[in-house]
């Protein structure tokens, strides 16, 4: 907001509305400050792939959100702040190691992901198909009714849909790797285009 | 709720203004990091009709007056010449001559302009911060101007002449 009066507005022109390196240097310092303190409960970055920009979010008990650009970043930050907390930064370097395997990934030197992971985004069925997911290796895929028996509930083969379709953990907890019994890919919560990708990467010997 | 990084990224360089305008640009960032941390602490529970701004200027008022308390009981002494800008901070980060007529304002003043020009607060908020009645805070901050304008050289003006 400025003065009213253009005058007095002159006055503080020697102040910088936006001064963006000392905005960059006091964002740093706060970042390290709530870390500390252990006050920093989401840390956020985005990362350029070859299936788009993905948002990836962590707590501090590990990664608890991935997110396509089609899935609307500033809206999913807008849920975590509700569904985990508010206190919510960008914070880059708490997710170089995320970064740095899912680099890898794409490079096709890494086959399998070593994070820690937070479930609390999902729960109960869901959380138990997902679990499953990530005994689906590499290069594999299972169809959805495949996915229901090893979850325990052969029957419930829209609910094993509805698990990978709201899977907070794309890629990552690999639901691209569940495809529909004609062999067609099926949805994909980053398009169907994203799915194709990530199963041509891994098709690829 | 939004996520706190927007609340930093809109209403961060607005603080900083206000900290640097109040406690001078070697203290300004000291200030505005405490403001931050605390606002953070105490983000989940603000309610959600609350008026941000109002809220972060509140919590700087705070901190800037710690900040110069623990910055006079540090044993480097500080510069008390106001006819010697006070460059002691990031100089490239702005004007000291602006800083060295600010900081000759009494502090209610400097306060009330900083609060009211600065940061878009209405007089009656300012005298719940700062105490008194909104009259006052309308009163400080249109002396504390009418100081600057006589002071502070313009632009246009030649460093070292002062406008009478």
């Amino acid at each position: 907001m400025t003065a009213s009066d253009p005058r007095t507005g002159r006055l503080f022109t020697a102040l910088p509305v936006q001064d963006d390196p000392a905005m960059a240097r006091l964002h740093e310092r706060l970042v390290e400050r709530a870390r500390q303190e252990g006050v920093l409960d989401v840390a956020y970055r985005t990362l350029d792939t070859p299936v788009g920009t993905l948002l990836l979010a962590a707590t501090a008990q590990g990664l608890v959100k991935v997110a396509y650009a089609v899935q609307d970043h500033d809206a999913v930050l807008r849920q975590l702040a509700g569904s985990v907390s508010p206190r919510i930064l960008s914070a880059p370097a708490r997710l170089d190691d995320t970064s740095r395997q899912i680099d890898e990934y794409f490079a096709g030197r890494r086959t399998r992901f070593e994070l820690p992971l937070d479930w609390r985004l999902s729960t109960g069925f869901r959380r138990e198909v997902l679990r499953h997911l990530c005994d689906i290796g590499y290069g594999r895929t299972e169809s959805y009714a495949q996915v229901a028996s090893a979850a325990g509930s052969p029957r419930a083969v829209r609910a094993v849909g509805t698990a990978c379709a709201t899977n907070p953990l794309p890629l990552v907890v690999p639901c691209h790797r569940v495809v529909r019994s004609d062999g067609s890919a099926g949805g994909y919560a980053g398009g169907a285009d994203a799915k194709h990708t990530l199963l041509a990467l891994e098709a690829t010997p | 709720m939004r996520p706190f990084e927007q609340i930093v990224t809109e209403h961060g360089p607005m603080v900083l203004r206000v900290c640097r305008a109040v406690v001078g640009p070697q203290d300004a960032e000291d200030a505005w990091s405490e403001t931050f941390l605390s606002a953070l602490k105490a983000y989940p529970d603000l309610p959600a009709d609350a008026n941000v701004e109002a809220w972060l200027v509140t919590i700087a008022h705070r901190k800037a007056i710690d900040v110069v308390r623990a910055a006079a009981r540090r044993p480097t002494p500080v510069d008390a010449l106001p006819e010697r800008p006070a460059r002691a901070g990031r100089p490239e980060d702005w004007d000291g001559d602006l800083w060295r007529v600010l900081k000759a304002l009494p502090d209610r003043q400097r306060r009330a302009v900083a609060y009211h020009y600065l940061a878009g607060l209405p007089y009656k908020e300012i005298a719940a911060l700062c105490g008194g009645s909104a009259d006052a805070a309308r009163r400080a901050a249109a002396d504390g101007v009418r100081t600057l304008r006589t002071t502070y050289p313009s632009p246009t003006d030649q460093r070292g002449v002062t406008r009478s």
